[in-house]
C-alpha cells in the first residue's frame, strides 16, 4: 500500500488540478483575513480577538469559515471524484490489480493520500491565517484559542473526508468521470443551497404557524432546524460557529424571554465541545460510512480490462 | 520443452448472470511452451484469463497455475504472472521509467533494481531512448510496447497477453513476436490470446480453440491440421507447365499415394507419407516441365475455419 499511497501522493502534488485548490485556499486566506481586517476594526476587542479572525465579516466580504465551509467540499470532491473511476477508464486498474497487491490497498491509499492532501491544504490555511492574523492584530492566541482551533482543523478535515467519500463512492460506482463528478456536485448543491429552501418549505407544510403562538412558532423552527441538520454542511456550519464563537451557547430556538437571562458571556471549551459532539460524530460516522460503502463495493466489483 | 504443466484447468466454470461464459473448461499448458488461445469475440478467453489470475472467480472447478491455485492464493500467483490487457492503460503524466518503477515497486522489487530492470526491458522493446518523455505522448503502439515491458519487469513464469499486437505497425509486430518467441527459452511460459492466426501459427507451439466457453480442439498445429483438415495425410501440390493425363496415372502408380486431383495445371496429391521426391522423379521422367511442388502447410486459418464451420 506504501507504494500505491506515494504514488497518489506524488500525482496529487503534481497536478494542476490541487494546485488551482491551493490558490483556492490561498484566495480563500487572503479574503478571510481582509474580512477580519475591515470588521474587528470597527468590532472592538474583547475576548477570543484571535478566533475573530477566522469568525468576522468585512463590510462585503464574507467571514473566513464561510469562504471555508464553501471551499471544503469543493476540495475534497475534486480530489475524490475519478479516484476509481478513471484508473478504470484508463487501463491501469487492471493492470495494477494484476500486481501482487490487495485491493482494498488501492482504495485505502488512494482515500489516504486524498486525506493528506486535504489536510495539507487545512493545515497551510490555518497556519498562513494565524501568521498573517498575528502581525495584523498583534495579539497572540491563547492555548484554548489554539485548541479550539486544531479542532477546528480536525473537523474541516473530516469534513471534506466526507465529501471526498461521497465522491470516491460515486467514483466507484459509476464508470464515467463525468457522472460520478455531477452526482457529487448535485448533491453539494443540494446540501449547500436548496436544502436551505426546502426545509422551511416543509417545516410550514407541517407545523404551519397559523396562529402564531409561541408553541407554534418554536415547532416549526425546530421542526426547520431538524430538517436542515440532514445536511452535513449545516452540521458543519453549527460546529465551526460553536467552536470559534464561544459565546455561542445554545443551537437549539431560544424564544426571547429566554435570552434575557442568558449572560453574555463565553463558554468554557469543555461546554462548546458538549454542544457539538453530536455534529462531530455525525461526520465522523457520516465519512465512515461513506468510505466503508465505496470499499465494500470496490471490493466486490469486477474488474475487467474493457 | 519440458512437460510439466505451468497451467492446468479442470472444469473450470464462469457464469454472470445466468449465462455461461467459460463451460466446463480443461486447459493444459506445458511449461516454457507459447500457448495460443483462440476463439472469436465473446469465446471467454478474457474470462478465462481473469480466472487464471484471481481476478475474477470462477462459479466451479479449479485452476493451477505454477503449482498455485488464483481463487485462493491470488497474490502468490500474481507474483509469478504477469498480464497484459488488451487495453492497456499507463498513467500518461508519468513516463515510461516511472511507469515501470510503480509496477515494481507494487512487486517488492527495490528501487535500484527497478531502475537496471526498467533499463533492461526498455532495451528489448526499443524505446529507450523514450524513457524521458511522459506516456501520453505515446502513440497506441508504443504504449502496446511499453505494456510488454511492464508485463516483463517482474521476470514472471507465466504470462498472459491479450491481443497483445492490436495496433502495431507490421515493423512492430514482426519485433513482439520475435521476443514472444524467445520468451520459452528465458524460462517464462506465454499464452497469447490473439485473432491474428497467421501471427499465433508464427510463434505458438500449441494452440487451445474456446467456443462458447467451451475448449473445442487443443494440441500442436502439425498434428490439429492433419488431423482436422486431411484425416492424418500429407497433401502434396504439384504445379508443372501441361500435366498429360498419363502423368496421372504414373502418380497414381506411385506405392502410397491414395488420390490424385488435377485442376488447370495444379496437381494435387494426398499421400500417406511425405512423397516429394518421388513424385518430383514422375515428373520430371515424363518430360513434363516441374514448376514447383510443395507439401500444403496446414494454415491455422483453415483449422480456426473448419472447426467453426462444424460449431
Amino acid at each position: 500500500m506504501r507504494a500505491i499511497l506515494r504514488k497518489e501522493l506524488a500525482d496529487y502534488f503534481t497536478s494542476i488540478r490541487v494546485l488551482v485548490l491551493f490558490f483556492l485556499i490561498l484566495f480563500a486566506s487572503a479574503a478571510g483575513l481582509f474580512a477580519a481586517y475591515q470588521g474587528i476594526r470597527g468590532g472592538g476587542a474583547g475576548e477570543f480577538v484571535f478566533l475573530k479572525l477566522f469568525t468576522t465579516s468585512g463590510e462585503t466580504l464574507p467571514s473566513l469559515i464561510f469562504f471555508i465551509g464553501l471551499f471544503v467540499p469543493i476540495i475534497g470532491i475534486a480530489l475524490g471524484f475519478d479516484a476509481i473511476n478513471s484508473e478504470r477508464t484508463g487501463g491501469t486498474l487492471s493492470r495494477i490489480l494484476s500486481q501482487p497487491v490487495f485491493r482494498d490497498s488501492v482504495i485505502n491509499g488512494k482515500f489516504l493520500a486524498g486525506m493528506v492532501t486535504l489536510s495539507v491544504m487545512m493545515f497551510a490555511m490555518l497556519l498562513l491565517v494565524s501568521g498573517y492574523g498575528l502581525r495584523m492584530i498583534g495579539v497572540p492566541p491563547t492555548a484554548e484559542e489554539i485548541i479550539r482551533l486544531f479542532i477546528y482543523l480536525f473537523l474541516t478535515i473530516i469534513y471534506g473526508a466526507f465529501w471526498m467519500g461521497l465522491a470516491v463512492l460515486f467514483s466507484v460506482s459509476f464508470r464515467r468521470v463525468a457522472v460520478s463528478l455531477l452526482f457529487s456536485l448535485a448533491l453539494w448543491l443540494f446540501f449547500s443551497f436548496f436544502i436551505l429552501m426546502i426545509a422551511p418549505a416543509i417545516a410550514n407544510a407541517i407545523a404551519p404557524t397559523a396562529d402564531g403562538s409561541t408553541a407554534e412558532i418554536i415547532r416549526n423552527a425546530e421542526l426547520r432546524q431538524m430538517l436542515l441538520r440532514f445536511s452535513p454542511n449545516t452540521l458543519f456550519q453549527e460546529a465551526t460557529t460553536v467552536l470559534l464563537l464561544p459565546v455561542m451557547r445554545s443551537l437549539g430556538v431560544i424564544t426571547m424571554s429566554q435570552a434575557a437571562y442568558m449572560i453574555p458571556n463565553p463558554v468554557s471549551l469543555g461546554q462548546s465541545l458538549t454542544l457539538i459532539w453530536p455534529h462531530l460524530t455525525s461526520l465522523v460516522s457520516l465519512s465512515a460510512v461513506c468510505f466503508a460503502i465505496s470499499y465494500v463495493l470496490f471490493m466486490k466489483q469486477e474488474i475487467r480490462p474493457t | 520443452m519440458s512437460e510439466k504443466l505451468a497451467i492446468e484447468t479442470q472444469d473450470l466454470t464462469k457464469r454472470y448472470d445466468g449465462v455461461t461464459v467459460v463451460d466446463h473448461l480443461n486447459l493444459h499448458v506445458k511449461e516454457n511452451e507459447v500457448f495460443g488461445l483462440l476463439g472469436p469475440n465473446g469465446a471467454g478467453k478474457t474470462t478465462t484469463i481473469l480466472m487464471l489470475l484471481g481476478l475474477t472467480e470462477p462459479a466451479s472447478g479449479t485452476a493451477r497455475v505454477c503449482g498455485f491455485n488464483p481463487t485462493r492464493d491470488p497474490l502468490k500467483v500474481k507474483r509469478l504472472v504477469g498480464y497484459l490487457p488488451e487495453k492497456v492503460g499507463f498513467y500518461e503524466n508519468l513516463t515510461p521509467r516511472e511507469n515501470l518503477r510503480f509496477i515494481a515497486e507494487l512487486n517488492n522489487i527495490g528501487y535500484a533494481e527497478a531502475n537496471s530492470r526498467a533499463d533492461e526491458v526498455l532495451e528489448m522493446i526499443g524505446l529507450t531512448d523514450r524513457a524521458n518523455q511522459v506516456v501520453g505522448k505515446f502513440s497506441r503502439g508504443m504504449k502496446q510496447r511499453l505494456g510488454i515491458a511492464d508485463v516483463l519487469i517482474k521476470k514472471p513464469k507465466v504470462v498472459f497477453l491479450d491481443e497483445p499486437t492490436a495496433g502495431l505497425d507490421p515493423e512492430g509486430i514482426n519485433q513482439l513476436l520475435d521476443l514472444v518467441a524467445g520468451l520459452p527459452k528465458m524460462g517464462t511460459t506465454v499464452i497469447l490470446s490473439s485473432h491474428q492466426l497467421y501471427q499465433v501459427q508464427r510463434v505458438c507451439h500449441s494452440i487451445g480453440i474456446l467456443s462458447e466457453g467451451k475448449m473445442v480442439i487443443e494440441g500442436s498445429i502439425d498434428k490439429l491440421g492433419r488431423e482436422a483438415l486431411a484425416g492424418g495425410r500429407y497433401r502434396i501440390e504439384v504445379e508443372t507447365a501441361q500435366p498429360g493425363p498419363q502423368l496421372i496415372d504414373v502418380i497414381r502408380g506411385i506405392k502410397g499415394v491414395l488420390s490424385v486431383e488435377a485442376e488447370g495445371n495444379v496437381l494435387t496429391i494426398s499421400t500417406e507419407s511425405d512423397l516429394r521426391a518421388e513424385i518430383a522423379k514422375a515428373v520430371v521422367q515424363s518430360d513434363a516441365p516441374l514448376i514447383q511442388i510443395r507439401v500444403q502447410e496446414f494454415s491455422l486459418d483453415d483449422i480456426y475455419m473448419k472447426y467453426f464451420r462444424e460449431g
